[in-house]
This record gives C-alpha cells, sequence and structure tokens, in this order.
C-alpha cells in the first residue's frame, strides 16, 4: 500500500500519511464527547449546567462554522451572525406557523439559510478583505432591521413571542428538558464532525491555500471564487443551526440573535480560542459563556471585562488559548524527542 | 505549440507589451532577456491569463487562451513559477504537493474523504523528488530557504503536468554558485520531462550558456530573437542591451 511508504519515511507527518486512521480517530473522539456530554444529566443534577451546555453548542456550532471562513479561508465575515438570526428566526416562524414536525421545519431552515447564503455569498466573495468584512456586515444589519420592521410576521423588536410548539418525532419528545439537552448534543457533535471532515478533506485543504495565497491557487487551476462561495454557504449552514438550536432553547427567537454583535461575539470567540485549531472556537465558546455569565451576575460593566479580556487576548498574547496550547505541547514533545 | 499573435497591453500610457509576435515550438527551451521594466513579467502574465491582452492573440496548439482566466489557462497546459516565489507559506512541501494534485485531478473540492487522496501521492512524490526536497518534504514552506522556496515554486507548476512552462526569473535573488546549481535543476527538468519551457533570465552567462533560442524584449517591443550566436552578432541587441560595460564580458 503506498499509504504506508509515506508513513515510513522519517519526519512523517502522520495525519498527511494515514487519511483513514486520522478519520476513525475523529469519528471515536466525537462518540466518546457524546457519551460523556449525555452522561452529565445523570451525574448532576443542575438544570443551569444542562442550559450551559445548550447555549455552547448553539454558539459553538456558530463559532466554529465562523473559524471556517476566518481561520480556514481567510475571508473575515464581521456578518455571520446574519446566518443564526436566520436558523433561529426560521426554525421558529416554521414552527409556529406552518405546523409541520420539527426535523421538516429544520430542514426548510437550512434550505432557506442555504438560498440566502448563495445570494449574499455571490455578492460578498469577490471582494478584497476589508470590503467583505464590511459588505457581510451591511448584509447582517439588513436583516436586523428587516425583522425589527416586519412586525406581522416576527414581531418587531418583541421577537417570536408565545413559545415554540414541539411536537413529540421519532419518540424525541423535546419539551423534556433533558431530551432537549441530549438533542443540542447530538446536533453539536454531528455538526463539529461534518465540519472536520470538511476541514480535513482535499476541499480543507483548498481552503488553506486560498488563505495562503488565493493568486498562487488560480495558477494551480482552483477556481477561487467558487471555492469561497462553497464555504460561504456551508459555514452558513452550520451557524443556522446554530440559531436553531438556540430558538429551541428559548422557545422562541429575538432580534439580538441577528443582531451584529452576535457576529462580533463570533470574532471575540474565534481570538479567546485561537483559529489555528479546530477546536479553538468551541473552547472560546466556552470561555466567553463563563465569562459572560460570571460577568454580569457581579458586575454591571459586562462591556468593560469583555473589553478588556479582549484587548489582553488580542494585544498582550497575540493568540488564542488552543494556540498556546499546540505551541507548549510542540515544545514539550520536542524536548522529549531530544532527551531520547 | 505556443502562438502568440500581435499582443499588446498599456498601463496608463506606458506600453509594457507592445505588439509582440512569437513562435515556441514543441520542446523548445527559451530565453527572455531584457533590461528592467522591459516587460518581460508583463508578458508572461498575459500569457497565463494574470492580465488581459489589449489585443492579439494567445494560441496554444490552435486554441485561443487570450482572456481566460488563470485556471482555465492552467488547465489547457501551461503553468507557470513566479518571479517571487509564490507558494502556500504554512503547508508543508508534501501537503502543498498533494493539494495541487488533487486541484490538477479535478479533486480540490471532495469533501467526503480525507486529504490527501491515495491517488495523488505517486505523482507529488516523484515531483518532489525531481526537484530535489525528498529531504524537505515535511518542511513548512514558509520554513525553507529562498533557493527551495523557488524549487517550490517551480514544482508547484510542474507537478500539473503542463505542455508549456514558464519560469520567471528562476535564479531571481541567488547568489552566483546556487544560480548555477538552479539553472542546472531547470535544463535538466527540461530534458526529462520533454516539455516547452520558457524562462526569463538577467544573467547572460547562463542564458547563452544553455538556451537554444533567445527573445530580447525592450520596451515592451521585441528587439530581436534568434540563437545565442545570431544574439550575439546582433548589433542592434549589443546597442541597445548587451553593450553596457556589466554585459560586455559576457559577449
Ligand atoms: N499591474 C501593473 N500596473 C501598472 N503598471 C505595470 C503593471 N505591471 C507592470 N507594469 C509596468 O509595465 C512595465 C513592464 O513591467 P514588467 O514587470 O513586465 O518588467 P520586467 O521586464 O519583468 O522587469 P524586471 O526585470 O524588473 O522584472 C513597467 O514599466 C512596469 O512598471
Ligand atoms: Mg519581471
Amino acid at each position: 500500500m503506498s499509504e504506508l511508504n509515506v508513513e515510513n519515511r522519517a519526519g512523517a507527518v502522520p495525519y498527511v500519511a494515514r487519511p483513514r486512521r486520522a478519520a476513525a480517530i475523529d469519528v471515536v473522539a466525537a462518540v466518546v464527547a457524546f457519551a460523556i456530554l449525555a452522561a452529565l444529566p445523570f451525574l448532576f443534577d443542575s438544570k443551569a449546567l444542562l442550559d450551559f451546555v445548550i447555549r455552547c453548542a448553539a454558539f459553538g456550532l456558530f463559532a466554529t462554522s465562523l473559524n471556517l471562513l476566518v481561520g480556514y479561508t481567510g475571508l473575515i465575515s464581521f456578518g455571520h451572525g446574519m446566518f443564526f438570526g436566520l436558523g433561529a428566526y426560521g426554525f421558529g416562524l416554521l414552527m409556529q406557523r406552518a405546523n409541520v414536525s420539527i426535523p421538516v421545519a429544520m430542514v426548510c431552515t437550512l434550505a432557506i439559510t442555504a438560498v440566502a447564503a448563495v445570494v449574499i455569498g455571490a455578492i460578498c466573495v469577490r471582494l478584497k478583505e476589508i470590503y467583505f468584512a464590511f459588505v457581510t456586515l451591511a448584509f447582517q444589519m439588513l436583516i436586523h432591521s428587516v425583522i425589527l420592521s416586519w412586525q406581522s410576521l416576527t414581531g418587531g423588536d418583541q421577537g417570536l413571542r408565545g413559545g415554540i410548539k414541539r411536537p413529540v418525532f421519532w419518540g424525541i419528545d423535546l419539551t423534556n428538558h433533558v431530551q432537549l439537552y441530549i438533542f443540542s448534543c447530538a446536533l453539536l457533535v454531528i455538526g463539529l464532525l461534518l465540519m472536520r471532515q470538511i476541514a480535513q478533506s482535499p476541499f480543507g485543504y483548498t481552503l488553506r491555500m486560498i488563505r495562503d495565497n488565493a493568486t498562487r491557487a488560480s495558477f494551480i487551476g482552483i477556481n477561487v471564487w467558487r471555492a469561497k462561495l462553497t464555504v460561504f454557504v456551508l459555514a452558513a449552514l452550520f451557524a443556522s443551526a446554530g440559531g436553531m438550536i438556540m430558538s429551541l432553547f428559548v422557545s422562541g427567537a429575538y432580534p439580538e440573535f441577528a443582531y451584529w454583535t452576535i457576529s462580533g461575539e463570533g470574532i471575540f470567540i474565534n481570538m479567546l480560542g485561537g483559529v489555528t485549531t479546530f477546536l479553538g472556537p468551541m473552547v472560546g465558546t466556552v470561555i466567553l459563556l463563563i465569562l459572560n455569565d460570571t460577568a454580569t451576575r457581579l458586575t454591571e460593566h459586562y462591556g468593560l471585562v469583555l473589553g478588556i479580556v479582549i484587548l489582553f487576548f488580542a494585544l498582550g498574547l497575540r493568540k488564542g488559548l488552543m494556540d498556546f496550547a499546540v505551541d507548549w505541547y510542540r515544545a514539550w514533545r520536542d524536548k522529549a524527542k531530544e532527551q531520547s | 505549440m505556443l502562438e502568440v499573435q500581435h499582443i499588446s497591453k498599456s498601463f496608463g500610457g506606458v506600453k509594457a507589451t507592445d505588439d509582440v509576435t512569437l513562435d515556441f515550438a514543441t520542446g523548445s527551451l527559451t530565453a527572455v532577456i531584457g533590461p528592467n521594466g522591459a516587460g518581460k513579467s508583463t508578458f508572461f502574465n498575459l500569457i497565463t491569463g494574470a492580465l488581459k491582452p489589449d489585443s492579439g492573440r494567445i494560441l496554444l496548439d490552435g486554441v485561443d487562451m487570450a482572456g481566460r482566466s488563470p485556471p482555465d489557462i492552467v488547465r489547457h497546459g501551461i503553468g507557470r513559477a513566479f518571479q517571487v516565489a509564490s507558494i502556500f507559506p504554512s503547508l508543508t512541501v508534501s501537503e502543498t504537493m498533494l493539494a495541487a494534485v488533487g486541484a490538477d485531478q479535478r479533486r480540490a473540492s471532495v469533501m467526503h474523504r480525507r486529504f490527501p487522496l491515495a491517488e495523488t501521492r505517486e505523482r507529488a512524490d516523484y515531483v518532489i523528488e525531481l526537484l530535489g526536497l525528498a529531504n524537505k518534504r515535511d518542511r513548512i514552506a514558509s520554513a525553507l530557504s529562498h533557493g527551495d522556496q523557488k524549487l517550490l515554486d517551480i514544482a508547484l507548476a510542474l507537478v500539473l503536468e503542463p505542455k508549456v512552462l514558464l519560469l520567471d526569473e528562476p535564479t531571481a535573488g541567488m547568489g552566483t554558485e546556487e544560480r548555477w546549481r538552479m539553472i542546472e535543476k531547470v535544463h535538466e527538468l527540461w530534458v526529462r520531462e520533454k516539455i516547452t519551457v520558457v524562462f526569463i533570465e538577467h544573467d547572460m552567462d547562463i542564458v547563452f550558456k544553455i538556451a537554444l533560442s533567445i527573445v530580447v524584449l525592450c520596451y515592451g517591443r521585441i528587439l530581436a530573437t534568434g540563437t545565442p550566436d545570431e544574439i550575439r552578432r546582433n548589433p542592434a541587441v549589443i546597442e541597445a542591451y548587451l553593450g553596457t560595460d556589466e554585459h560586455a564580458g559576457a559577449l
């Protein structure tokens, strides 16, 4: 087998050498993570903990999908939150008005998100960095103001009120808090696994090439525009899934879900966790939500606390936490190698 | 093979390429020379689609490439390396090659399989060996020496198995010794791969030693074309370009 040849050469990078094994490791890790998450409600009798994890699932999917754009492709979107909002509102409205089952509403919401992302992406991905950032932000603001002003549909600044029906499907009852929690964890793990696969696929490497040097990529035959649009739409779908979890969690949707600050938080999360590792945004999500919860409990100046932390990461460390973890691990490994 | 017919390109008032007509035969090895700003890189940019010509045709085996996009032109078989090595800084040498072969096999958008694809290995390895980068295959490209980055840039073009290979100053920024090693490598590629090679070069010793034919550009125009001997004796070339002190020794 040719795979083994490469692997045997001294110093070969393992994940280059053994794609199949790497995929298997990811699946095992996902199953283990899901098992641990699913065990939590039986170990701790804490609704607050489950609530926290559900929010982590919603924002984690959102932030990780943003990293597909920022970290892997070098597309800095300031409007990625629009798809989070679209997911929350699309799903909430379908459940309230269309009388469909939850899976059908989810699939329809993804379809709506995809259409919106194709249109918006087609306009945005050709733009140079700073213009891309601002035009995506402009679309976010546009969607937010549509939500505010289309009162008859969206409830305006009140949001979708009156709760979302959660009819039982496939024997799953999402009115039950533990079941909602497990369902959210399942969506998170599946979403992460799919994004991981995208990141480690040939397409994922095409994205890295575009990030590194889009000109060179086009001179080896890559259609840069198409690849960017593809990842823009894919990332939107995962962000939308995050929004749907949020909508289920709060049993409604609020204009803040579609406000530009959601995009800002996505960027913050990526800065906190780091964009050079796949799980960086997940770690960043946990940190930001903990920070959020403790800071709002202790002080009114949540924004100030957050601002200081972000300045510390951006100016002081210049890296996310996971980037540090990886650097430490590399240094430790190299040292261990030297000694042996 | 590659026929360029009356192509022109102006930037504002500057005619960077001015009615250039050239014919590169299959399997030829041609050097393009000319003073700084003569329009050599622009000429390559026009052929490879980085710039769109104002007028003229660029025929590859009879098919007009003028005005097409770079990916389209690459897929027709015109590969290029850049004056300033153009690589993917965060990828390793082997990742770079594997990804490039994948792109060439139209697998750049495959999502259901893991990188790298087994079918890309052989060709990637072949080119890595060919360019002598085998012992650096797991180095991150940004950590390579200047010369190795230039080799990687050429490897990126070569791994696509082009019919025509355009090398913009493969020896740029190198010391004399390294220059010769590089150009011997280029010569070896030409011999082994039997492709049409066009390279831009400033060093006259190198040009006269290895090129089979030479094109002299000056102010965007063709000043002369011919074998090294013809170019050496061409009075216009001597006056306009080679006649300066720094190049007199090469004549
Ligand atoms: N994109 C561009 N926009 C405007 N002017 C340009 C552009 N590219 C090249 N030029 C101009 O066209 C002329 C030819 O430039 P070109 O880079 O082709 O020269 P060259 O022969 O490759 O020179 P060198 O030996 O320095 O690499 C120069 O006057 C240059 O300033
Ligand atoms: Mg040049």
